[in-house]
């Protein structure tokens, strides 16, 4: 490839928030119809950047130049005149509207004062079109399929005239065959000039994909690489600063007698949809059952109902031989059920609480913890010591606010809790979800050492490496149904992806 | 701890702007109020009297908001304990047609009155639980009820019989009911000892019971609470009768130890002044009893600053008004005073039908 002239050019960006630096000396490139993924850690500075580039934070001090003019870039408007546009992992549509009012938004063409829809429409036609992108600009948008709504955030940006995209973490909600659909889309972009920056902390990703890769660490810029000329653990080992055993050691499994039976389950979601359609499974001792699938497949909801934190709606749950179908998550814990929450804010921990609250979050009222009703300060600061040391958290003191820690440590306060007390089944669901590579390192291997200690697992992950490392047997839910269980030596990648698409297996 | 000390601080400096600006001295009249509650021992014995109901009705306000929980209707739980305790203060002897000794007579007449608080609180606790009735809402219109229901009472079933007494009131409370003074020629009585004993009681509470552990859990993350095991229900309940238990106790104390019956309109806004002390207080009781003898104190003061400087009455609740403002809305005292903003934030309650 030719030496492409810099249209993106950030030079020693820092940017200092209280008590983080969170841009130290930032130089970062981008060239004219390139894929250039910034990959990193979470908190290692790269949002920073981005929010920076985008207009959203101002920078200490540093210089921005796009196509070789300074700029200042006060906010997105600035951004967006500029040529720079972003898709943010979240979507910023309005589901009820089209694809071509969405698009519009915040941006209208008009007519006599009149919204001038048709002028929209055949321009989204046009863009999408020239970019190979297809879209039908009269459908509303919460009907499309995630993936073909982030295609219509992306003609939301090219419709601004934008030359240059940041896409962060784009494929976090795709399926494999989105993800990969969207490559295509990527490639066919920078083939017309446009220019990318990927946002990731994927590494089989970066390598399919980037012309570049820049690596960022607390902060600051590690290197930029050719892909060519690294891989995975290099890459690794760049975004954390040491070597990373990222291939999980286990030993076969030696399974047992059932632990949870699952049979007929149906789950309502908050709006009354059934979103769990009878699903029925089995989960042994010394087994780790994996369940597979993208986002939003009822996932969440089979795992708060086996929990006892949502009713069921038909179907029965046997646990430890016991019917314990709608019993109270109280019961469940002292059955020997440990629970990794999905979101660990919202339901692991009590983010003003100190550490060693939280430690006790969910034995607090029981010996030596509680006794006769009153809080016993000292075996809960022994608990805290005790478990901070064999867990490896991090933290300045048992009484710092679980809210102060990074991700990997308050996930390491849950692990260490719920696995601290007798327990013969372990539900983990999105265990190592916005985590560094390692601290996910740690829980995987603590997941598998509970495994061979006899333990049930059950793993529900959007990840499929993380599916694909850990499980024994692996279930593939899509749409509120296990569409397929299958054991996981015989069974590759590309296959499951098809069936977390909603392929049907027999097919 | 600095923040309301600005606050106060604040207030009394703008509060002193305001007295400029109605024709007085602002020197005079603060003189003129720091005398009057705190001057001799008559003062700090009426400032200890006004306090009294002030520190039981912080605290409850104080401990729903621990719970996570907004009870705006302490005055409504406030008239019933009132009520409750003047009935059985003057009707339980009749009833039982012997004469009761106060050392049973005063706690039935206390514990009764303060039941009945917690009840009336108990009831927008449930539906809050059970149905998700706001209990912001609830607790406005339960005071409604409670006030229009004790106007009832006192005009009714419950007036005073002699025909000389012209206004709604009940009967005296028989003597046997009547806590006493601590000195002779003072009305600074028993129920301050009381509500400080109380304000240690909920501190009890609240940091060392597992009870405690409970309401602030719940308070502090619902859905934590409920995945940790907790019966997140069964507690929102329970802070709420606890709390209008506290709030009843405010009116139970007026009528045993001040009043010795119930009478309408008797109350001026204890149960509202008292969400502005337990905001004042950072819902800890000392905080609690510290403002609400800030309270106290201003509210006895106030009649001698008039007194002296002939500055209306109201510029004090002007003044308190101005306390609750900088309180509430920290943001401003951390600006005039250049504090560093803290990242975490006292969320007291949460959000609307959640």
């Amino acid at each position: 490839m030719t030496e492409q002239p810099i249209v993106l050019e950030a030079k020693g960006i820092t940017k200092n928030f209280p008590g983080v630096l969170a841009n130290d000396q930032v130089d970062f490139d981008l060239r004219k119809g390139e894929i250039h993924a910034l990959l990193g850690e979470n908190g290692a500075g790269k949002t920073t950047l981005m929010n920076i580039l985008y207009g959203l934070y101002k920078p200490d001090s540093g210089e921005i130049k796009v196509n070789g003019q300074p700029v200042v870039i006060h906010s997105p408007k600035d951004s967006i005149e500029a040529g720079i546009g972003m898709v943010h992992q979240h979507f910023m549509l309005v589901p009820v509207f089209t694809v071509a009012e969405n698009i519009m938004l915040g941006d209208e063409t008009t007519r006599y004062g009149v919204l001038d829809q048709k002028a929209v429409v055949r321009r989204v036609k046009e863009l999408s079109k020239q970019y190979s992108l297809e879209i039908d600009p009269n459908a509303i948008v919460g009907q499309l399929p995630v993936g073909v709504q982030q295609r219509v955030e992306i003609i939301k940006a090219l419709y601004r005239n934008a030359q240059i995209l940041i896409l962060d973490e784009p494929t976090a909600v795709l399926t494999p065959q989105e993800a990969d659909d969207l490559f295509v889309i990527m490639r066919e972009l920078t083939r017309r000039g446009v220019s990318i920056i990927f946002i990731t902390h994927k590494l089989k990703e970066v390598l399919a994909i980037a012309d570049r890769i820049t690596v960022m660490r607390a902060g600051r810029v590690v290197g930029t690489v050719d892909p060519k000329d690294t891989n995975e653990q290099k890459l690794a080992a760049m975004m954390v600063g040491r070597e990373v055993i990222l291939k999980v050691e286990k030993k076969p499994a030696q399974p047992g007698k059932q632990v949870l039976e699952v049979e007929g389950l149906s789950v309502h979601d908050w709006r009354g949809l059934e979103t769990v359609r009878g699903v029925t499974f089995q989960v042994r001792a010394g087994e780790i059952l994996g369940i597979a699938g993208v986002q939003g497949n009822g996932q969440t909801e089979l795992v708060e109902t086996l929990t006892g934190l949502r009713p069921s709606a038909g179907g029965k749950i046997r646990f430890s031989g016991q019917d314990m179908t709608g019993k109270s998550p109280r019961l469940l814990t002292e059955t020997g059920m440990a629970h990794i929450p999905e979101d660990r804010q919202r339901h692991g921990l009590v983010l003003s609480y100190p550490v060693a609250d939280n430690l006790v979050l969910n034995t607090y009222y029981k010996q030596p913890f509680g006794v006769r009703g009153i809080m016993q300060p000292a075996a809960i600061d022994a608990n805290a010591r005790k478990l901070i040391q064999d867990f490896d958290i991090r933290t300045p003191s048992p009484y710092v606010n679980v809210g102060k820690l990074s991700g990997g440590n308050q996930q390491k306060v849950i692990v260490a809790r719920e696995l601290s007390h007798e327990i013969n089944l372990l539900i983990a669901n999105q265990p190592t979800r916005g985590l560094d590579v390692g601290s996910i390192e740690y829980i995987h291997q603590e997941i598998v050492a509970m495994r061979d200690r006899g333990l049930g697992v059950l793993l529900v992950s959007a990840e499929l490496d993380e599916i694909m490392a850990l499980s024994d047997r692996i279930a593939v839910m899509y749409r509120g149904q296990i569409v397929v269980t299958v054991d996981a030596n015989k069974v590759t990648r590309e296959q499951l992806g098809l069936w977390m698409a909603g392929a049907h297996p027999e097919e | 701890m600095l923040v309301p000390l600005l606050a106060v601080l604040t207030a009394v400096v703008v509060g002193g702007v305001v007295i400029v600006a109605v024709g007085g001295n602002p020197f005079f009249a603060y003189i003129g109020l720091i005398q009057g509650s705190f001057g001799s021992a008559k003062a700090l014995s009426e400032t200890a009297v006004w306090a009294t109901p002030y520190i039981f009705a912080g605290l409850a306000v104080a401990l729903a908001f621990k719970g996570g929980l907004f009870n705006i209707g302490a005055e409504g739980q406030l008239a019933f304990g009132a009520v409750t305790a003047a009935l059985i203060g003057y009707a339980l002897p009749d009833w039982l047609g012997t004469d009761l000794p106060a050392i049973i007579h005063i706690p039935l007449a206390v514990g009764l009155g303060a039941l009945a608080g917690a009840l009336w609180a108990a009831i927008p606790g449930a539906l809050k639980a059970y149905t998700g009735g706001h209990e912001v809402i609830n607790t406005i219109m339960m005071n409604y009820i409670a006030l229009n229901l004790t106007s009832f009472l006192l005009n009714g079933p419950m007036r005073d019989p002699n025909p000389i007494d012209l206004s709604a009131q009940t009967p005296e409370i028989a003597l046997s009911a009547r806590i006493p003074p601590l000195f002779e020629g003072l009305r600074f009585h028993w129920g301050f000892i009381l509500a400080l004993v109380v304000a240690f009681l909920v501190y009890i509470l609240i940091w060392k019971t597992t009870l405690g552990f409970e309401i602030r859990t719940v308070g502090s993350n619902p859905d934590a609470a409920q995945y940790a095991g907790i019966n997140v229900k069964r507690t929102i309940v329970i802070s709420m009768a606890l709390s209008g238990l506290l709030a009843g106790m405010a009116g139970t104390i007026e009528v045993t130890a001040l009043n010795y019956r119930h009478e309408l309109g008797f109350s001026i806004g204890y149960g509202f002044d008292a969400i502005a002390i337990a905001l004042l207080g950072k819902t800890h009781p000392l905080g609690v009893v510290l403002a609400a003898i800030l309270f106290g104190a201003m509210r006895n003061g106030a009649t001698r600053m008039q007194f002296l400087t002939q500055i209306p009455v109201d510029v004090i609740s002007v003044i308190q008004a101005l306390i609750l403002l900088f309180v509430a809305a920290d943001a401003i005292i951390r600006y005039i005073y250049r504090f560093k903003t803290r990242g975490e934030r006292v969320v007291l309650t949460r959000g609307w039908g959640g």
